[in-house]
C-alpha cells in the first residue's frame, strides 16, 4: 500500500491544473489517468480559453502545441438548405494574448501541460483507471485503482481530487449525485479532417497562426437542442455535432451521432468548407449540461469535485469548460494548501472550496446562465419555428423582383403576424434575457 | 468506400481510423432481463460507435465492446448497462482529437 499527500483522478485540464499548484508548493501529489497518455481519451471542439492558463503559465502560447489562435468568430442559423449569420472579426483579437482564445487538439495539448506540471514535481501514472475510493469511517482515505499488479492497487492519501471529467462514476460513488441522467449529459462526436494550411487559410480567410471558430445552430441538430461546430487547426478542421441525450429518446427514427454529424457535413452551407478532405480521426465525448440548479455537491470528507465531473461547463452560446475546469482544479489546490497545516480535509474543511466558486467567475456564470437550456427546452419554437422565419423573412425581402418593396414589406409583416404570437414572442425573448443569454 | 468530394466515410470506416489496444474481455455488461421488457432501445441509437446491436433471432442485444469510443453515453441513457473503463489503459487512443 502506498500513500500520498494527495491523489488527483484524472490528468485533464482541471486535474493538471490543480496538481501543478499542489506540486510547485511542495506538496507529494500524484495523478492518475486512465489513458496511456494524459490526452488519449480526451476531445472537445475546441477552443482553449486561457485566461487561467496564461496566469499559470505566463505567454504559454508561445511554447504550447496551440494550433491557431480564434482571430474570426460565425455564429450561425442553419435553416434548411441556408444559413443566417453573425460574423465577428476583430482586429483586437489579433494581438496577443489573442482574447484568451486558442484552438488546440486535446490529445496534443494535455500531453503538453502534464509535462509542465511533471516539470513542478507532480508524478503522473498513466495506464491507471480509478475504480472506487477506499473509506474509513464514513471518510474517503484514498481509492483503488486496476493496475495489472493485483497487490498494489490501492493508493492512501490525506484528500483526494476527483477530475474524471464529463463521464464521472466515482463522484456517483461518493454519493455527490445520483446517476447521470440523460438530461444532464450531450453527447457529442467529431472529425478531424486534413485539408492542408493554404486550402484552410482560403476558404476560411485567414493568414498565418490565424484561426476560426464556426458555431451553428437550429437545423445543425434538426428539431433538437444540439449545436454544430467548425474550428480551423493549422492544418486540418475539427468538425463535430452534439446533442443533449434525452433529446433522442422515443424520437421516431431517431439518428445516432454519427448519422447526424454526416447530415451536419452534407449540409449546403457546410459541405463546402469540407469537401476534398481525408478523415485523420473519429471521436466521442459527452458534455456536462447540468446546469446551475441540478449541479452535484462538490465536495465531501476527503473528497473535492473539480471540472466536468463537478458540471461546471457554461452552455449559453458555446462550451465553455476548460476555463472552469482549471479554474475549479486551483481552487481545489488553494483549499488543500489553506488546510495543509493542520492535514485536515473534511466537509467542514473542504467547504472553504464552495466559498471559492461561489465567489468566482465558476459558479457566478453557471448561475447566470442557469435557465438558458432550459428556455431552449421549453421553447422548442426558438429552434424550430423561429429560424425558419427568419430566414423566409430575409429571403423575400432581398429577392430581387419587380414587386415594390412597400408591398413586400407589408406581405412580410402579415407572414410574420400569422406566424408568431407577438405575445409569446416576446416573453421568449424576456425569458431567454433572464436566462442570461 | 471514401469519396473524395463529398468526404463521407461509412462508420466502420470511421471506426478504423481511432488508434486502440482492445482487451478480449468486454468492459460492458447488460441486465438482459430489462432488454426483453424493453421498447425503446435507446442503446441502438444513442452510441456514437453503435455498439450495440439488437439480434432479432436470439432477442438479445449484442455488444461490439470493441468498437467502444468510451464516452459513457450508454450507461447515462441506460440503467440496464454496466459500464466500466477498459482496465490498464486499453481501448482508445486518440493521436488527432
Ligand atoms: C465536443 C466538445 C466540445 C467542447 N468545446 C469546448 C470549447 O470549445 N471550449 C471549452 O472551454 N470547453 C469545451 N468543451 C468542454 C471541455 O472539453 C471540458 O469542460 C474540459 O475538458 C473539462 O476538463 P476536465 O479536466 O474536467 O475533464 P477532462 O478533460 O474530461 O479530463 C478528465 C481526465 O480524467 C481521466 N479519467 C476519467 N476517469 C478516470 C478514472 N476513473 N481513472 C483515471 N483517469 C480517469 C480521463 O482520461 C481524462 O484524461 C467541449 C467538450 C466537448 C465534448
Ligand atoms: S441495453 Fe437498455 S436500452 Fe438497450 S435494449 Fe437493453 S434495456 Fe433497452
Ligand atoms: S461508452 Fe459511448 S462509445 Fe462506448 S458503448 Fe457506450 S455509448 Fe458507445
Amino acid at each position: 500500500m502506498t500513500k500520498c499527500e494527495v491523489v488527483i483522478v484524472g490528468a485533464g485540464p482541471a486535474g493538471i491544473a490543480c496538481g501543478y499548484v499542489l506540486a510547485e508548493a511542495g506538496v507529494d501529489v500524484i495523478i492518475l489517468e486512465r489513458g496511456q497518455y494524459p490526452g488519449a481519451k480526451n476531445m472537445f471542439g475546441g477552443i482553449f480559453f486561457a485566461d487561467q492558463m496564461n496566469k499559470l503559465i505566463p505567454e504559454f502560447y508561445t511554447e504550447a502545441p496551440v494550433e491557431r489562435f480564434v482571430a474570426k468568430k460565425h455564429y450561425a442559423l442553419l435553416i434548411n438548405d441556408s444559413e443566417v449569420s453573425l460574423n465577428i472579426d476583430s482586429e483586437e483579437h489579433k494581438k496577443p494574448p489573442y482574447n484568451h482564445s486558442y484552438i488546440v487538439r486535446r490529445s496534443v495539448f494535455d500531453k503538453w501541460f502534464a509535462e509542465k506540471a511533471k516539470a513542478q514535481g507532480a508524478t503522473i501514472i498513466c495506464g491507471t483507471a480509478v475504480t472506487d475510493f477506499v473509506w474509513r469511517d464514513r471518510r474517503i482515505i484514498g481509492v483503488t485503482a486496476d493496475t495489472a499488479d493485483d497487490d498494489d492497487n490501492v493508493l492512501l492519501a490525506d484528500v483526494v481530487v476527483c477530475a474524471e471529467g464529463a463521464n464521472s462514476m466515482l463522484s456517483e460513488k461518493a454519493g455527490l449525485r445520483n446517476r447521470l441522467s440523460m438530461r444532464a449529459r450531450c453527447i457529442s462526436v467529431k472529425e478531424v479532417i486534413e485539408l492542408g494550411k493554404d486550402v484552410i487559410d482560403e476558404r476560411f480567410g485567414l493568414t498565418a497562426r490565424e484561426g476560426a471558430a464556426y458555431e451553428y445552430f437550429a437545423d445543425a441538430t434538426p428539431g433538437m437542442l444540439g449545436d454544430g461546430f467548425i474550428y480551423t487547426n493549422m492544418e486540418t478542421l475539427s468538425v463535430g455535432v452534439g446533442v443533449v441525450i434525452s433529446e433522442l429518446y422515443g424520437r421516431r427514427n431517431p439518428p445516432s451521432p454519427n448519422q447526424l454529424l454526416d447530415r451536419f457535413k452534407n449540409h449546403p452551407c457546410i459541405r463546402p468548407l469540407v469537401k476534398g478532405g481525408k478523415t485523420l480521426e473519429y471521436s466521442a465525448h459527452m458534455i456536462p449540461m447540468d446546469g446551475f440548479r441540478n449541479l452535484p455537491r462538490f465536495y465531501t470528507d476527503g473528497l473535492m469535485l473539480v471540472g466536468d465531473a463537478a458540471g461546471f461547463v457554461n452552455n449559453s452560446i458555446c462550451h465553455e469548460g476548460v476555463n472552469m475546469a482549471m479554474a475549479s482544479g486551483i481552487m481545489a489546490a488553494e483549499t488543500i494548501l489553506a488546510n495543509r497545516q493542520e492535514r485536515r480535509y473534511d466537509a467542514r474543511a473542504l467547504r472553504q472550496y464552495e466559498h471559492r466558486l461561489k465567489n468566482s467567475f465558476v459558479l457566478q456564470n453557471m448561475k447566470n446562465s442557469r435557465d438558458f437550456i432550459d428556455i431552449l427546452r421549453t421553447h422548442k419554437e426558438l429552434l424550430n419555428n423561429y429560424p425558419h422565419l427568419v430566414q423566409d423573412v430575409i429571403t423575400s425581402y432581398f429577392k430581387v423582383s419587380d414587386v415594390p418593396k412597400s408591398t413586400v414589406k407589408r406581405d412580410i409583416s402579415r407572414m410574420l403576424r400569422s406566424r408568431v404570437s407577438v405575445v409569446k414572442a416576446a416573453r421568449t425573448v424576456m425569458a431567454l434575457m433572464r436566462g442570461g443569454i | 468506400m471514401a469519396t473524395e468530394e463529398t468526404n463521407q466515410l461509412s462508420l466502420d470506416d470511421k471506426l478504423f481510423t481511432v488508434r486502440r489496444k482492445t482487451l478480449n474481455q468486454s468492459h460492458i455488461t447488460l441486465d438482459e432481463r430489462l432488454c426483453s421488457e424493453c421498447l425503446n432501445r435507446i442503446c441502438t441509437y444513442v452510441c456514437p460507435a453503435e455498439v450495440y446491436v439488437w439480434d432479432e433471432a436470439a432477442k438479445k442485444i449484442d455488444v461490439r465492446y470493441e468498437n467502444c469510443l468510451e464516452c459513457g453515453a450508454c450507461r447515462v441513457a441506460c440503467e440496464a448497462i454496466e459500464w466500466a473503463n477498459p482496465a490498464w489503459g486499453t481501448g482508445i487512443a486518440y493521436k488527432n482529437s
